[in-house]
């Protein structure tokens, strides 16, 4: 019987340390979804064209269909999952995906929302063609992604506010 | 009240937390999976299949191939089902074909322990064929000598349908006329949704049930009984959550066959999950067409004699069949009425991947021609745009002799109005015609009009269920389908609205479930809202009914002096209260006198049709040297009647806009002319779209309430795919002089043509 290779993947997703056995040619998207039913974290081509399972990887955003769950060891991983508060409250992006009518099938939704977090908290204030550069790694079909850029915009200038 | 109020989406919720489900989240972990071997030639006979080294791989569990499946044949498309066989879709298809007639037929399928191993077997599988010649231009294919895909098609003709009136040939004689003529051409593209087909199927005792991601749960269950050859009671289908369908799910895709996979495994969970590269070739895309129109004008502008035809191209099977080609034709002279006409529409199978329906279904392809040429006459013409249609298109009053559909108000001339002023139409058309350096501006336009659902070409009908909880909230089911267009929330809107609930006290279900789910058609020809609305309407009023009668036993207040005010029962002489719904559903339960658990069910078929209206300007900047177009402004305005949801219908607008720019701008797939292999199927070739590629969206609306409609509502869904591909052409003409005539309109094909026309 041909033997498959496992190898033991410890990492922190969404704030909690966890461990577990991945066959070493699955990719992150596998071992989030299966393994750990993150769900929120969607098969649109992987093969890294469409965004749709992006997730924050130490910080940062990657098609995580093309990021093998082995390389995982030791990073922080956040999906969209992990945006709710200690009692289930909305984070201010998903509240403003949901006010800017910037949800349709919803199949893009999560990668899109977790690209906006890292626009976010970086502090900037980007142009709104700056917005549309760092959205475009994600593909939607229904939205013609007016409302998507209006929820980030709007999202970024109300914590600009804030922090003034 | 709350129907107009922009409510937020009912499912909204659920889809920025995750906890939203989709099909391949309900799959459970230890499913089997599915994969399927496509053929690598485009047309040919299967002579052998050798299996020994795929099965002789580890995990592999069954092979099925094209020689295993059973005989019946069946339709695709996603029609109610007709009891006239006349009206029957064609039934082309079996599970797996020994005739493979495009590149990426379905030959043989794989169940493997997991999708590694399934897809190890697939290549391992060795298929002998004998090759046939192939064809892959419509007109090409209708040829003596070309192959033949299917022999009850002479000439591959699928289907050829005409208009005849007045008389075109003695019309054209009348002394003084101008004719302008064109060549227009559409490209083949797909839907691109972003959750790919997927289904999984199991057995429990002898009925089969599929979970799948699918616009028409009910049609998809005929259709898995028709192609496995068992009554359709023994089928179950399940639609959760999906991501988007635009019409390539309006069939059913590979559901039959993962059911009669699941068949073959002792009704074991199997799993069938398309990967992006078969949803471009071996799914659906939209008919490529090309349209000849020749039109014979007087000096004044009016319109003498008219002649059109269209060559669509079909792909290999029929799956929607003629109804697309027939479609588009039949929009033509509708939006511009003339006493003497020719058309001509032809559906051409050929040896490319299946056409199927698309948001539009033909009208995109139509008014890309129509409307194009409205311009080349103005041209030769020297005539305004707008005031040539203004002249010529659907005057008010107007009526058609099939649908019954009447043009009640000025839709069009008031969309027009209100696209002109936004976009500063008239300062910028004369401004820009003085361009004349190597970039230019231009400004273009284009109108159309669409349908509403169905009827009475088919059947229309719609079936809702209410149930009255202990808490006078209620659940909605509906047979019509949430694809991500919001129809979920629009049907909560207007149950609350007649009902006279508040609509948070309104629980939609979203899910359908054939064994559940009252009978519905499902999404597609923008039919939901306007189809829905008589039925949610009509359900509504008997729940209210039997509340008014269970608050007079109560009261001893005659029924029809009690009404339902938000969520209150009310005694309408003096307005008193007499009671919240809430407390009258929980006596009616538990009552031990009159124990009564009050629901509502009812089907209302729905004989009338309503035309929409709408309109599309663009502004662009066309740099000459480069070949380049840059999208300056955009806008469309519709009249789809009233406006269930405001913020909804405008985010429905936003997305057909970046559709119509696709189609218009960037758009295709290309075939190797010696292979009939599909070059680019895959989303980093084909170009879809990204958040870089259009301005802001601007939707704008005109409300003149549908007469004939529950809600006053209508189609909203296809038309905003519709006036951005012609206005954009039109746009471009306006900046250079050059009437590009081919889709879409990206370098590749300016090049060609601004060399042509010596900008070059």
């Amino acid at each position: 019987m041909h033997e498959v290779q496992y190898k033991l993947v410890k990492c922190t997703i969404n704030g909690r340390p966890v461990q577990t056995m991945v066959d070493v040619r699955a990719s992150l998207t596998d071992m989030l979804r299966n393994d750990y039913r993150l769900t929120s974290v969607k098969k649109g081509c992987e093969v890294g064209e469409c965004g749709a399972c992006n997730v924050l990887i130490d910080g940062e955003c990657f098609n995580s269909c093309i990021y093998l769950a082995v390389w995982a060891e030791g990073k922080n991983i956040r999906t969209l999952e992990g945006l709710l508060g200690p009692n289930g409250e909305l984070s201010d992006i998903q509240q403003a995906f949901i006010d800017e009518t910037a949800v349709q099938c919803g199949f893009c939704t999560p990668g899109f929302i977790m690209t906006a977090v890292e626009i976010l908290e970086t502090g900037k204030e980007y142009t709104r063609d700056e917005l549309r550069k760092l959205l475009s790694g994600h593909l939607c079909r229904c939205t013609g992604y007016e409302n998507i850029i209006n929820a980030v915009e709007n999202t970024m200038h109300k914590r600009l506010a804030a922090k003034k | 009240m709350s129907v107009g109020e922009s409510i937020r989406r009912v499912d909204a919720l659920d889809k920025v937390t995750g906890r939203a489900k989709y099909t391949d989240d309900l799959a459970d972990k230890c499913v089997l999976v599915a994969k399927i071997l496509h053929s690598n030639i485009a047309h040919g006979i299967v002579k052998k299949i050798d299996t020994s080294a795929a099965e002789a791989i580890e995990g592999v569990v069954k092979i099925v191939t094209c020689f295993d499946v059973p005989p019946y044949r069946f339709p695709t498309a996603g029609h109610p089902w007709s009891t006239d066989p006349h009206h029957q879709d064609v039934q082309d298809r079996v599970l797996l074909t020994q005739h493979v007639r495009f590149y990426g037929d379905d030959v043989a399928a794989v169940i493997a322990e997991n999708e590694v191993a399934a897809s190890q077997a697939v290549r391992a599988i060795q298929v002998e064929y004998e090759e046939l010649p192939f064809v892959l231009d419509a007109q090409r294919a209708m040829e003596p000598d070309a192959p033949l895909l299917h022999e009850a098609y002479p000439n591959n003709i699928l289907g050829h349908t005409n208009i005849r009136k007045g008389d075109y040939e003695a019309a054209i004689k009348e002394p003084g006329l101008i004719k302008v003529e064109g060549w227009y051409e559409t490209p083949t593209v797909q839907h691109c949704h972003i959750e790919n087909n997927i289904s999984y199927a199991y057995q429990e005792g002898q009925r089969i049930t599929v979970v799948a991601s699918t616009q028409i749960p009910h049609i998809v269950r005929r259709i898995v009984g028709q192609a496995l050859g068992i009554p359709w009671g023994d089928v179950r289908i399940i639609k959760p959550y999906i991501g988007g369908g635009f019409g390539n799910k309006q069939d059913a895709l590979y559901e039959p066959l993962c059911a009669f996979l699941c068949t073959q495994v002792g009704g074991r969970c199997v799993k069938l999950d398309v990967s992006r590269e078969e949803t471009f070739v071996s799914n659906r895309v939209r008919h490529g067409i090309r349209s000849h129109i020749i039109s014979y004008l007087r000096p004044d502008g009016s319109f003498a004699a008219r002649k059109l035809e269209c060559f669509s191209n079909q792909g290999a099977y029929a799956s929607h069949g003629h109804g697309i080609a027939a479609k588009g034709m039949g929009a033509f002279p509708q939006l511009y009425p003339c006493d003497n006409l020719e058309c001509d529409a032809y559906s051409v199978f050929t040896n490319r991947p299946v056409a199927g329906a698309m948001r539009g279904y033909g009208i995109p392809q139509a008014m890309f021609a129509n409307e194009s040429h409205i311009d080349d006459i103005c041209r030769v013409l020297q005539m305004d745009p707008i005031e040539f249609r203004r002249k010529n298109m659907m005057p008010v009053g107007y009526v058609d002799g099939f649908s019954k559909n009447e043009n009640y108000v000025d839709s069009l001339g008031q969309c027009i109005e209100k696209g002109k002023e936004y976009i500063d139409y008239d300062r910028k058309r004369e401004e820009y015609a003085k361009d004349t350096g190597p970039v230019r501006r231009g400004i273009g336009m284009a109108i159309f009009w669409y349908n509403t659902a169905v009827w009475p070409i088919s059947l229309e009908t719609s079936s809702c269920r209410m149930v009255l909880n202990q808490d006078g909230s209620i659940q909605l089911q509906m047979g019509e389908t949430e694809i991500g267009q919001g129809s979920d929330t629009a049907f909560a809107q207007m149950a609350a609205e007649t009902l006279g609930i508040p609509v948070e006290q309104v629980h939609i279900i979203s899910s359908q479930d054939t064994d559940l789910t009252p009978f519905g058609l499902g999404s597609y020809a923008s039919r939901q809202t306007y189809v829905g609305g008589f039925a949610i309407r009509q359900t509504a009023l008997l729940m209210k009914q039997r509340i008014q009668q269970y608050a007079s036993e109560m009261t001893r207040v005659a029924p029809f002096d009690i009404d339902i005010v938000d969520g209150n029962i009310l005694r309408t002489t003096d307005g008193r209260v007499l009671m919240t719904l809430g407390d009258l559903a929980t006596e009616a339960i538990y009552s031990l006198t009159h124990s009564q658990h009050i629901t509502s069910e009812s089907t209302y078929q729905i004989k009338n049709n309503a035309y929409s209206f709408g309109c599309g300007f663009a502004e662009v900047e066309v740099d000459i040297p480069l070949c380049k177009v840059r999208i300056l402004n955009i806008i469309n305005v519709h009249d789809c009647g009233r406006l269930i949801n405001p913020a909804l219908a405008e985010a429905q607008v936003h997305g057909g806009m970046s559709m119509g720019i696709g189609f218009g701008m960037s758009e295709q797939l290309l075939f190797d002319e010696k292979t009939g292999k599909t070059l680019n199927d895959n989303l980093l070739d084909y170009k879809l779209s990204t958040t870089m590629d259009h301005p802001d969206l601007v939707a704008r609306f005109v409300e003149n309430f549908e007469p004939t409609s529950a809600y006053g509502t209508k189609s909203l869904g296809e038309p905003p795919a519709v006036p951005g591909a012609p206005a954009l052409r039109n746009a471009i003409l306006h900046a250079t002089g050059v009437a590009v005539n081919t889709l879409p309109l990206n370098p590749h094909t300016l090049f060609a043509q601004f060399k042509e026309e010596g900008l070059l």
